[in-house]
C-alpha cells in the first residue's frame, strides 16, 4: 500500500510517518510543499492520502480526485458508514483520508487508528509546548512588573515580588495577570517607553 | 432557558452575519450564545459539521446541495433556513489579461467584456495554452456564476478555458505566478490581489445574476430539528445584525470588528470596499461604485427561495454533466427551509415573502410582491443575457442554455 501524507507542518508529518513505519507492506511518502502538490501525487499514485484538517490545500485536492484523467484509479474520501464513529475519531484528531476505490476498510480501520493515535500525540505535545512557552512568557512579564516595582518604590526583588503575590491573591488572580496589568498601566503612563504597545485596531 | 450553538466560517466578509449577531449582542438579546471555529477550506467547514464539531456553517450553497444529493461522498442532508447574502464575489483578472481586455478604469458591460474574452481565449487555445481560472471550490455560486458568464459567451468551460479550484489565500499567488489567468472569488480576496498589484477587478458576479444567491447558513437536518429554537433565535439575532450592517453609520464599526485577529484577520479598508459596495479595481486607481455588489439584507434577502437552490441544482446538472430528474430537483429545493425562516420572524413586522419559489431573473424594475408581512419590492433581479429560471420547467431551462 502507498501512503502519502501531505502536512505542512514538516514535525507533525514525520511524527505520523514514525509511526505509520510499523505497517508492514506500505510505502510511506511525506509531501510539505505546497507547490506542485498535484503533480507530486500525480507521479506517487498514492493508495492513501492522508491530510490534516487545517490544510488550504484539501478543497484543490478534493476537485482534483473528483475530476483529474492524471489518476488511474479513482481517489474518494474514506467514508466508511458502518464505522462512523472511527471516521468521526479521525476528524475529532484532526485528519482526514482519502483512498482509492476498491481498497477495503479492514484494510484502511489499522492505518487510520495509528494515524489517528499520532495526530493526537501530537496536538499533546503541541498543548505542552504551548503551556511551556506560556509559563516563560508568564515569568518575563513577572519580571518587568518586579522591575518596576523596584525601581519606582525601591523595593528588593523579594519585596517586589511578595507585593504581586499579595494582590494577586487578594483579587483571586494569578501573579502573571497582576504582573500584566502592572507592565500595562506603566506602559499607558509613557514611562515604558514603548509606547506602541497599546492595541488600538481592536475597539 | 439559554441557547448555544457552535458556528464554522472561512474568513470572508460574507461571514458577517453571524459574527455581528454575536459582537453587538443582538444574539444575547435572543438568550443564545455562540461561539466560532474558523477554518481555511470548505472542506473542513463541511466535516466539522457532518461529526458536530459545529452545529451550523457558513457555507457556500451549492455544497449544500452537493452534500445532500451524495455528490463526491455518502448523501447526507443539509438544511439552509437562512441565505447569508446575495453575491458579494468578482472576477479578477491578471495583469496581462487585463491590459488586453482594456479593464481597470470601469465595471464593463458583462457580454462586452464576453466577447473581448471570448477572441482572446480562442487565441489561446490555438496557441495550445488554454487561458486557466480559478475558483474557489467546485460547489461554489463563483464557479456556477463565472461559467453561466463564459458560456453565454459563447466560451464553453473545459473545453475553450480551463476551470481550476484554488483556495482563496493563494489566488494572489497564483496570478502573479500565472498559474491562473483569472479568478472568481469572495471579497475581500479580490482586494487582496488589486492591491498586491497581481490583478484587475473585472466584473463583479452581480452584473452577471443582479440578485444571484450567495452563502447560506447550513445545519445538519437532524441537528436543525434537534436545535430548532436555537436556530430561529439565530435567524432573528441575524436579521438585526443585518439591518446593522446596511447602515452606514456603522460601516466602519463593522469593518473593524471583521478585521479582527479572529475573524477575518485582514485589513478592515479592504473589507470596507465590500461593504460599501466601493471596489478600487486597480491598485492606486479611485474606488468606482456599483451598487449592490454586496447585497444585503432588504428584499428579504435573507429570505431562502425553493427556486434559488433549484437554479443552483440547474446548473449542478449542466456542469456535472448529470441526468435532470424531478426528484433531485424536490431534494436540492428542500434544502432550503423557507418554513423555518418564516416560522422564527412571524409577528415580528419583519418583511415575509407571500410564495417560497420565484420565476428567478424575471424583473427588470423594482416590483412590489405578495407578502405574508410587511410589504415587499423585489428589485431588478435579471441574468446579464436575459433568460430567467422558472423552477417549475428546469428541463426545459437547461435545455435553452447553450
Amino acid at each position: 500500500m502507498r501512503i502519502a501524507i501531505v502536512d505542512e507542518s514538516t514535525v507533525r508529518a514525520s511524527i505520523i510517518e514514525d509511526g505509520l513505519a510499523e505497517l508492514v507492506d506500505c510505502e510511506i511518502f511525506v509531501l510539505t510543499e505546497r507547490k506542485a502538490l498535484l503533480a507530486q501525487l500525480a507521479k506517487l499514485e498514492p493508495d492513501v492520502v492522508l491530510i490534516d484538517l487545517g490544510n488550504p490545500s484539501r478543497d484543490v485536492l478534493e476537485e482534483y480526485f473528483a475530476v483529474s484523467r492524471a489518476l488511474s484509479k479513482p481517489i474518494a474520501m474514506f467514508v466508511d458508514e458502518s464505522d462512523d464513529d472511527a471516521i468521526g475519531a479521525s476528524i475529532d484528531a484532526g485528519v482526514s483520508a482519502y483512498v482509492v476505490d476498491g481498497l477495503s476498510a479492514s484494510r484502511i480501520r489499522p492505518l487510520m487508528d495509528l494515524a489517528v493515535r499520532r495526530f493526537n500525540a501530537f496536538a499533546r505535545l503541541e498543548a505542552d509546548l504551548a503551556e511551556a512557552k506560556g509559563k516563560l512568557a508568564d515569568r518575563e512579564m513577572i519580571d518587568r512588573a518586579k522591575r518596576i516595582l523596584m525601581d519606582s518604590r525601591g523595593l528588593s526583588e523579594p519585596e517586589a515580588y511578595g507585593e504581586l503575590r499579595r494582590k494577586a491573591m487578594s483579587s483571586s488572580r494569578k501573579i502573571a495577570q497582576i504582573a500584566e496589568a502592572l507592565v500595562t498601566a506603566h506602559e499607558l503612563m509613557g514611562a515604558g517607553g514603548g509606547g506602541g504597545a497599546v492595541d488600538g485596531a481592536k475597539t | 432557558m439559554n441557547l448555544h450553538l457552535t458556528i464554522g466560517f472561512l474568513p470572508l466578509v460574507d461571514a458577517c452575519l453571524p459574527i455581528l449577531a454575536h459582537e453587538h449582542g443582538f444574539a444575547e438579546e435572543e438568550k443564545l450564545t455562540l461561539d466560532f471555529v474558523r477554518d481555511v477550506s470548505w472542506a473542513t467547514v463541511l466535516d466539522r459539521l457532518l461529526y458536530a464539531h459545529t452545529d451550523a456553517a457558513h457555507l457556500i450553497a451549492p455544497l449544500t446541495i452537493a452534500t445532500t444529493l451524495g455528490r463526491g461522498r455518502p448523501a447526507q442532508p443539509l438544511a439552509t433556513p437562512f441565505v447569508l447574502g446575495l453575491n458579494g464575489n468578482a472576477i479578477t483578472f491578471g495583469l496581462d489579461l487585463a491590459i488586453q481586455l482594456g479593464l481597470g478604469d470601469a465595471l464593463p458591460d458583462p457580454a462586452e467584456l464576453g466577447t473581448k474574452l471570448r477572441a482572446l481565449a480562442t487565441t489561446r487555445r490555438e496557441a495550445g495554452r488554454q487561458l486557466r481560472f480559478g475558483v474557489v471550490h467546485r460547489y461554489s455560486s463563483h464557479n456556477y456564476k463565472l461559467r453561466y458568464w463564459l458560456a453565454a459567451c459563447g466560451i464553453v468551460p473545459d473545453r475553450d478555458v480551463e476551470i481550476t479550484t484554488v483556495a482563496p489565500p493563494f489566488i494572489a499567488d497564483a496570478l502573479a505566478g500565472g498559474e491562473i489567468d483569472g479568478a472568481c472569488v469572495g471579497e475581500p480576496w479580490n482586494s487582496v490581489c488589486v492591491e498586491r498589484g497581481v490583478g484587475v477587478i473585472g466584473l463583479a458576479t452581480a452584473q452577471i445574476w443582479r440578485r444571484g444567491v450567495e452563502k447560506v447558513l447550513a445545519f445538519r437536518a437532524s441537528t436543525l430539528e434537534e436545535k430548532r429554537a436555537e436556530a430561529e433565535a439565530l435567524i432573528r439575532a441575524m436579521r438585526k445584525a443585518g439591518e446593522h450592517f446596511v447602515r452606514e453609520e456603522n460601516w466602519e464599526t463593522n469593518a473593524a470588528i471583521l478585521a479582527r485577529r479572529e475573524y477575518l484577520d485582514q485589513d478592515a479598508a479592504l473589507i470596507m470596499r465590500a461593504i460599501s459596495d466601493r471596489l478600487v479595481l486597480k491598485k492606486g486607481h479611485p474606488a468606482v461604485y456599483y451598487s449592490d455588489f454586496m447585497f444585503q439584507h432588504r428584499e428579504a434577502a435573507n429570505f431562502p427561495w425553493i427556486s434559488q437552490a433549484q437554479w443552483l441544482y440547474s446548473q449542478m446538472v449542466r456542469w456535472d454533466g448529470l441526468e435532470y430528474s424531478d426528484a433531485d430537483a424536490r431534494l436540492a429545493g428542500a434544502v432550503f427551509r423557507p418554513d423555518v425562516y418564516r416560522s422564527a420572524l412571524k409577528g415580528l413586522g419583519d418583511s415575509l415573502p407571500g410564495a417560497s419559489s420565484k420565476v428567478e431573473g424575471s424583473l427588470s424594475r423594482p416590483t412590489p410582491v405578495g407578502a405574508q408581512s410587511g410589504s415587499i419590492i423585489l428589485g431588478e433581479n435579471t441574468f446579464f443575457d436575459g433568460p430567467s429560471f422558472d423552477p417549475d420547467h428546469i428541463r426545459a431551462y437547461l435545455e435553452s442554455l447553450p
